[in-house]
């Protein structure tokens, strides 16, 4: 199977480029295979990986145009010649493996961590099933990336938009019965840029590899502000 | 150019469960605490975990934390050390509800409680009725827990070295570890942190076998860094093959599938668990189900065209029960098994799934340096997790037990931490002769050359390792392993890099855990091979029993000369009695 594969070293190469690799596909083969394959045969390509199920998160690539987890990638799904390029939008560090500090920034400026304010009790804070249930679809997160690095609005505002996983993770939070600082979740995503920025264009949903849906969420935290406006 | 040094209260390598628990701890006490890890935190092996995290909470069944005390210490099959079996029990409790109070989005029942669900080894009243002791998340309570304690270490505004890779520990002339020298993935560049109290947090090291269910970063690096800092590992040769891994692929379907009723049948459609444990059936021990599953399989009872495998049902399950409590589990049967456990079994196998032995500790995290049944620990080094050996797990682990381990160990190291930097409130001076030695161990990887590649290696040991230290033993055949990882390990000195740059060098870090694999699987296969018993994972058809007599003890391994030596169990627990050796049926 014929791949083209985004090369760049800074300390050598003066601009990136695409090298051509010929890699033996078989059955039930996932991009992250075929990566490690082509890594066999030159061991200076460099990408990032580890659990190989799609439960880490760190191997999100752009595969023919569309940000993907390369281990829950089937070659079979893919059109030769397969295309592998970095996260579009972010600073390239080696081949595939970009910077992600903006993302990791973004991520930490919702406060994204169960804020009580009453005193604890002994045990368990209780929750029904139901309230549970609110937190299925957004606490699944792997913060991969590939959701923010196919967003326009992450892309010509990165550090005024939060980016669907930070906004994800901020309705996480406010969708947790537990949760004891909706107002300031709210009030801090204020404003024309860190939520708002949000058009709804939708890459976001199809870049999710968890069939996660950070547009919904988003409309969520809009609807909820609406809701305490009125 | 001189190396660049940073000082700190404490360092934490390895950011999954136990380093960032024991992390939270100390930010929470404002000591000045690093965190290393080789990969962005939320990417540790932690993530992974499943199935969940036992404790007697008794939301759904009776239960109490001594009940779970006797299924831990049948499950090591009495090779685990009772005092650190009854402290990691009664902690539990505790333990759990202070990650609900963090925020970990457990399932839940109708009452509002957390979930719990049925595991393997787990009774109620000392061997009676199953019970229900693994607080869940649905299937992914691993994430559920891991991404909460990234996010309250956040809050605790701990200091984190995303993308380092520890290579060596720096000690002085008494043995005492005064830091690590680390290594900046991005850059390439080393550097040099000196802690007055070390936390190693390391992880697994599942990536010395060619099939398993752990992560490219499971490759043992605390260990071998141990190793390499003249201490021992302890009970390296009990080594846990989860019955299901995904047939031919090595990824985890978790034990909660038969937790929540699925089972396992060969090629005729039988029901074989209940040949082997006609109580607890599918829920035996997991050691215990490993081993029905490959003899099925060599007696010619296996499914598929190989008939290498055997087969998970979980079809008879309602749809809903799936899509609750186990819809990870259907996403990985879809992806890499192509099947929808709905409609059809899954294929699974044993796969390499956790080490028993480690870093031997007492049950406050202290590392144990010596044989001496009344040693005393090296003061400052803490080690949590599965890198560490406590030694709660004994000869086989249970299903639940692991999470708990690292959330327990970790919590009760960062407590410990705190204590002694108080006592010890001043960095010990550098020894530069160490820090040279650690230098040259990653210098040496910059000699250029045509040589064996590190894939090559990597390909012959990890295949190495599968054929001769797995599911079943025997002496010939962990002999010739032993020789054979010997030569590998000679090997490795004409191993050269393709890459020699700094920019993210993967060849490097690679090359750098390859090292570590070797050190830690001539470990594995050397303390295998001396014990001439079968006891929990540990299975040798020429010794088919066990031997309380003269096995009944630990097995420590230094890699100089690969000695080992021996030290007794502790069958003492703290409060209450101790429960002696049994026969082990299920």
């Amino acid at each position: 199977m014929k791949f083209s594969v985004y090369r760049y070293n800074p300390e050598t190469d003066n601009e990136p480029y695409m090298q051509a690799f010929d890699i033996e596909a078989r059955q039930g083969m996932m991009l992250r295979d075929a990566l490690m394959a082509i890594q066999e045969q030159d061991e200076s390509f460099t990408f990032r990986h580890s659990c190989g199920e799609g439960v880490c998160g760190s191997d999100g690539v752009n595969v023919n145009g569309s940000n993907k987890l390369a281990c829950i990638t089937p070659l079979s799904e893919l059109k030769e010649t397969v295309e592998v390029r970095p996260f579009p939008g972010r600073p390239v560090i080696r081949d595939l493996v970009v910077d992600m500090s903006q993302f990791y920034a973004q991520y930490k400026q919702v406060d994204p961590w169960l804020i009580r304010k009453e005193p604890l009790p002994e045990q368990e804070i209780l929750q029904s099933p139901e309230e549970r249930d609110k937190l299925d679809g957004l606490y699944e997160c792997i913060m991969c990336g590939c959701c923010s690095t196919s967003c326009p609005s992450f892309w010509w505002n990165p550090d005024k938009f939060l980016g669907p996983q930070a906004l994800l993770s901020a309705c996480r939070f406010l969708a947790d019965s537990r949760d004891q600082a909706s107002e300031e979740r709210l009030n801090s995503l204020e404003g024309p840029y860190k939520l708002f920025r949000c058009h709804t264009i939708m890459n976001c949903v199809e870049a999710c590899p968890k069939g996660l849906n950070p547009t919904k969420a988003i409309g969520h935290i809009k609807a909820i502000m609406l809701k305490d406006a009125i | 150019m001189a190396l660049e040094k940073q000082r700190f209260d404490t360092l934490i390598l390895g950011a999954g469960g136990a380093g960032l628990n024991a992390a939270l701890q100390l930010a929470n006490a404002n000591l000045k605490v690093a965190v290393v890890s080789k990969v962005f935190p939320t990417r540790s092996h932690t993530v992974a975990a499943q199935g969940g995290v036992n404790a007697a909470l008794a939301n759904v069944l009776p239960d109490n934390w001594h009940w779970h005390m006797f299924d831990t210490v049948k499950g090591s099959d009495y090779l685990g050390d009772q005092d650190a079996i009854e402290y990691m029990c009664r902690e539990a409790i505790p333990t759990v509800y202070e990650l609900e109070h963090n925020g970990v989005p457990f399932s839940r029942l109708d009452n509002g409680k957390i979930y719990q669900r049925a595991f393997g080894g787990q009774s109620q009243n000392f061997g009676g009725d199953q019970a229900a002791r693994t607080c869940a998340a649905a299937d992914r309570t691993g994430h559920a827990i891991l991404h909460t304690l990234y996010q309250q270490n956040i809050r605790a505004k701990t200091h984190f070295f995303d993308e380092y890779f520890a290579a060596d520990l720096i000690q002085d002339q008494e043995g005492i570890i005064l830091g690590a020298l680390v290594l900046d993935i991005a850059t390439g560049e080393p550097l040099l942190i000196e802690a007055k109290t070390t936390l190693l947090a390391t992880g697994g090291c599942g990536q010395v076998f060619r099939t398993t269910s752990n992560a490219h970063i499971n490759t043992g690096d605390g260990k071998a860094m141990i190793l390499r800092a003249g201490l021992p590992l302890m009970d390296m040769e009990f080594f846990q093959f989860h019955p299901t891994g995904i047939a031919g692929k090595g990824m985890l379907i978790t034990e909660g599938v038969r937790g929540e009723g699925g089972y396992l049948i060969n090629k005729d459609g039988e029901r074989f668990m209940e040949k082997y444990a006609p109580n607890a059936k599918d829920l035996a021990s997991r050691d215990v189900v490993a081993r029905s599953i490959v003899t099925e399989v060599r007696e010619g009872r296996g499914c598929g065209p190989e008939a290498d495998h055997v087969m998970l049902k979980v079809n008879h399950l309602d749809e809903a029960v799936i899509a609750k409590r186990l819809p990870g589990i259907r996403e990985s049967s879809k992806i890499f098994a192509g099947v929808d456990p709905v409609k059809d079994p899954i294929p699974v196998f044993p796969t390499a799934h956790y080490v028993m032995g480690g870093i031997p500790t007492d049950r406050f995290g202290r590392v144990m340096p010596t044989s001496d049944d009344d040693g005393d620990h090296l003061p400052g080094l803490y080690a949590a997790g599965e890198c560490a050996c406590a030694s709660v797990h004994g000869a086989n682990r249970l299903g639940g037990n692991s999470l708990l381990d690292i959330l327990v160990f970790g919590r009760l190291a960062g407590k410990n931490i705190i204590d002694y930097v108080k006592d010890n409130p001043s960095h010990r001076p550098l020894d530069e002769a160490n820090v040279e030695w650690a230098m040259g161990r990653l210098g040496r990887w910059d000699t250029k050359g045509d040589g064996i590649t590190v894939s090559d290696l990597r390909k012959e040991f990890r295949k190495t390792m599968e054929d001769h230290a797995g599911v079943f033993r025997v002496e010939d055949m962990m002999q010739e392993g032993v020789e054979k990882v010997r030569a590998i390990r000679e090997k490795l000195a004409d191993v050269r890099l393709t890459d020699y740059s700094n920019t993210f060098n993967t060849n490097r870090t690679e090359a750098l855990e390859l090292e570590n694999m070797i050190d830690v699987g001539l470990s594995i296969a050397t303390s295998a091979l001396h014990r001439k018993e079968s006891r929990g994972a540990h299975s040798r058809p020429d010794y088919p029993k066990r031997d309380d007599a003269e096995w009944m003890k630990h097995t420590l391994y230094w890699q100089e000369g690969d000695r080992l030596d021996y030290k007794g169990v502790r069958s003492q627990p703290l409060t209450v009695e101790s429960f002696p050796p049994k026969e082990r049926v299920y």
